[in-house]
């Protein structure tokens, strides 16, 4: 009779292990959907700590120009292009302005194409520095600041240099000199 | 002649009222340029990517600057506040906006927080209930044990009279 007390007094086996398997699987879910969600934040994190595109072969973008005309930079190959992104709020940029639009004008005869985008500007603005600076060469704004974006620029100016073949030869952070691009120009223009 | 003297005076009295009561400059000012209120009341809804975490009406840098005077010509054009952020937030994407629409991978933004919230509050409830099952468990189970010890007392007890 003891015994039998005893024994009722213990919840069933099968009861237990249908118990325990919900709870299980309830752990099993909560902690799956935690694994994913680090894995999404370490994701963001890495792509965050990555710095601007150095090598290989650039992301390709699609820039209209304040003067409507369009430029693919996957259709330029066989042209070396000089990328360069800029603003008018941005001092250093001004800095190096007088070096591009000079630049452009020894060198746009060589198969050299020069193209400015205006990173987080405003038109009347970014279209009174051009007038200022004499800029001559083709320059857009950055809408949506998806190009700014794909290249994971830090800030302006910067400025990337890509061969005839599409590839990235060199990238700059910070304002450029006329002697900075000339010699990788020559370089490109001599392979 | 006359009636036109009498007209002109007319006309330069109620001239003179305007301006003394200083009317025309403030009906003019009100018409057509946008107050300061007006404009961080928008500029506050934006951010500029240049000052990550910064609100526009409270970042002094040039960029900021011009985006403030581009809102406030915007608004002297006419335009209403929806128009001039979705202005912005095609010009410069959508994380200019301090509230990203509830649309696509954003949704996340919205829904992630409070699902994590009951995920949490469910995990506690259940934690807490287990727990309060488990003690009880416990506890009937010593009490059914001290009456089983009981039982088995009296069992015994009688056992030993019979013997």
């Amino acid at each position: 009779m003891a015994m039998s007390i005893i024994k009722s007094s213990k919840p069933s086996q099968s009861h237990i292990t249908v118990q325990q398997r919900k709870n299980k699987l309830g752990q099993l879910a909560v902690w799956i959907l935690l694994a994913a969600l680090l894995v999404f934040v370490a994701i963001k994190l890495f792509q965050s700590s990555l710095g601007p595109v150095r090598s290989g072969k650039p992301p390709d973008f699609t820039l209209t120009t304040f003067n409507d005309q369009t430029y693919t930079l996957s259709d330029l190959e066989g042209q070396i292009i000089v990328i360069n992104f800029w603003a008018s709020w941005c001092d250093p940029c001004k800095a190096e302005a007088e070096d591009l639009e000079m630049l452009w004008r020894d060198y746009k005869d060589k198969d050299v194409l020069l193209l400015g985008i205006d990173y987080v500007d405003t038109e009347k603005e970014a279209l009174d520095y051009l007038s200022t600076w004499n800029i001559t060469y083709p320059n857009g704004p950055d809408v949506g600041t998806r190009i700014s974006q794909s290249y994971r620029i830090r800030g302006v100016p910067e400025t990337y240099i890509v061969t005839q073949d599409g590839l990235l030869a060199k990238s700059f952070v910070g304002p450029v000199n006329y002697e900075n691009i000339e010699i990788v120009l020559e370089a490109l223009l001599d392979k | 002649m006359g009636i036109k003297w009498v007209a002109k005076s007319i006309l330069l009295a109620m001239l003179l009222t305007c301006i003394s009561f200083n009317k025309i400059p403030n009906v003019l000012a009100q018409d057509i340029n946008p107050t300061d209120d007006e404009v961080n009341a928008i500029s506050k809804q934006l951010y500029c990517p240049v000052c990550e975490s910064i609100p526009l009406d409270a970042c002094g840098t040039q960029a900021c600057v011009q985006w403030r005077d581009t809102i406030r010509a915007k608004l002297t054009d006419g335009w209403s506040e929806e128009e001039i952020k979705q202005y912005f937030s095609d010009q410069y994407g959508i994380r200019v906006l301090a509230e990203p629409p509830v649309e696509g991978f954003n949704k996340l933004l919205w829904y992630l927080p409070p699902f994590l919230f009951l995920i949490g509050a469910l995990l506690v409830t259940r934690l807490l209930s287990n727990t309060e099952n488990g003690l009880r468990l416990q506890h009937e189970t010593i009490s059914n044990i001290d009456n089983a010890n009981h039982y088995v007392e009296r069992i015994e007890h009688d056992l030993k009279k019979w013997q």
